[in-house]
């Protein structure tokens, strides 16, 4: 009975993983279309918006982070029950949005992704960008699978494990991105000057 | 075309069969093992896994790269796997000799590596799974006190140049999963939960470079070859296609 469920999920796994292999056989010509139009559109080979992964943001919006194209990102991952690094790291992107005068205001967004989704549902990452007075447009707030969440943590190069129950260590890093998404700048640290940061995201956001 | 799809179902289910017996993987049966780096829990849980018996070869990742392009090294985008990526191949689809088909693919990235596994209805192993699995010599699950054990793998590190060797020669675990140690490092799904360096690279501060900094500790560091798998882990990126780094597939088990 259990080679049998075993069978039946293998197939299942197999049907549906290496379809996309079989479509990509088939569909050659399509992807190469496909290509060129991303090319038109500008995002490169090393852009976050190649990314595939779904993410929910604090209104229980679903976006892929080519949604954010043709903006300045800041983008630093978090966790809202943190106590220590994290209340850091928030005032760090808060600081940086100060220092952007108004006029280039609109170019640039400011990104939180949890490392812990578990906990950090849209509702609590809503309740937490109320909380630090950061629920205008220019503050997204998102969670995707752990998955992804790992996988985005990669592109960044963001280190965390979970160490206990509530609790993670984690890398502090804020990114910055133009606004094809290719990683622009990155500062590591808290209590970091932030000087350099802004001015990164001022001649992006130009 | 219904013959061709029934032809295709039946290709499918023979495979499946076949790979339900799960001749390329072994059964990792669950236990508790102590992390190096790890929880102020101290000890971790692992449930029941399959691991891979071998690391991947080249001539099963050319079959991948064939049937994915967009994993061929002249498509594969720069933020997935760097310009090291399958360096030691001739061309896209072509290994440089017959005898780097039975060999473990290396200058992989981690999105390349997370990527084969799961077209195969695989994953990467975690770090936990792995580092339980790789306790084992050839007679116990747990051989991390015995100095034979950790003699052959600081044996393994200090020698250069291993990597051009078949996979399964080297020896086969208590699990009868071979070549953890001894041919290449390998990925896990979650390289990058290693907090060493980050500590180093900000040079002293490390008091407020993590949450909770202080229940990051080392709790067996007379393990030093574990310490040197854990920071070399913490040094690497995701794209980062290095030609002594390959990986295996792990699959839970259904219950």
């Amino acid at each position: 009975m259990k080679f049998l469920k075993i069978t039946v999920f293998l197939l299942l796994a197999v049907c549906v993983s290496c379809q996309d292999a079989r479509k990509d056989n088939k569909d050659d010509k399509e992807d190469l279309k496909t290509d060129i139009t991303s090319d038109i559109v500008g995002f490169s080979d090393l852009s976050i918006y190649n990314l595939p992964s779904h993410w929910t943001d604090q209104d229980g919006k679903e976006i892929q982070m080519q949604d954010l194209k043709g903006k300045v990102l800041a983008m630093v991952m978090i966790y809202t029950s943190c106590q220590a690094a994290c209340p850091r790291l928030v005032a760090d992107m808060r600081n940086i949005e100060k220092q952007i005068p108004h006029n280039l205001k609109s170019q640039v967004r400011y990104v939180f992704v949890s490392i812990d989704p578990k906990t950090d549902t849209p509702e609590r990452l809503k309740e937490f960008s109320k909380e630090n007075k950061m629920d205008d447009d220019k503050w997204i707030f998102l969670r995707g699978t752990e998955d992804d969440t790992r996988e985005f943590a990669a592109v960044l190069a963001v280190n965390y494990k979970q160490i206990s129950p509530i609790d993670f260590s984690h890398s502090n890093i804020i990114s910055v991105f133009n606004k094809k998404g290719e990683l622009a700048h990155q500062r590591e640290g808290l209590g970091v000057d932030n000087e350099k940061t802004v001015f990164k995201i001022l001649e992006l956001a130009r | 075309m219904v013959l061709k799809q029934i032809i295709f179902l039946g290709s499918l289910i023979i495979t499946n069969i076949a790979m339900a017996q799960n001749p390329e993987m072994a059964f990792i049966e669950n236990g508790v093992y102590t992390p190096l780096y790890g929880r102020d829990s101290v000890q971790i849980k692992v449930d029941d896994f399959m691991l891979d018996i071998y690391p991947v070869t080249n001539e099963k990742y050319v079959d991948f790269v064939v049937k994915n392009p967009k994993w061929r090294k002249s498509e594969v985008k720069s933020i997935f796997a760097d310009n090291h990526y399958l360096a030691k191949w001739k061309d896209d689809t072509h290994l440089d000799s017959e005898a780097q088909k039975y060999e473990p693919v290396t200058n992989i990235s981690w999105f390349a590596a997370k990527a084969y596994c799961k077209c195969q209805g695989k994953r990467l192993p975690t770090l936990d799974e792995w580092e339980y699995a790789a306790m084992a010599d050839k007679t116990l699950p747990d051989a991390r006190k015995k100095e034979s054990y950790n003699q052959y793998i600081l044996g393994w590190y200090e020698r250069p140049k291993v990597v051009h060797q078949q996979v399964g020669s080297t020896f086969k675990n208590f699990w009868g999963v071979y070549d953890l140690h001894g041919l290449v490092w390998e990925w896990t799904a979650d390289f990058n939960s290693v907090m060493i360096t980050s500590e180093s690279r900000s040079g002293g501060q490390n008091n407020n470079l993590f949450c909770s900094a202080a229940a990051v500790g080392a709790t067996d560091l007379m393990n030093y070859a574990a310490f040197m798998r854990y920071a070399f882990r913490s040094s690497v990126k995701g794209n980062y296609s290095i030609n002594n780094l390959g990986f295996r597939c792990a699959q839970d088990i259904i219950k």
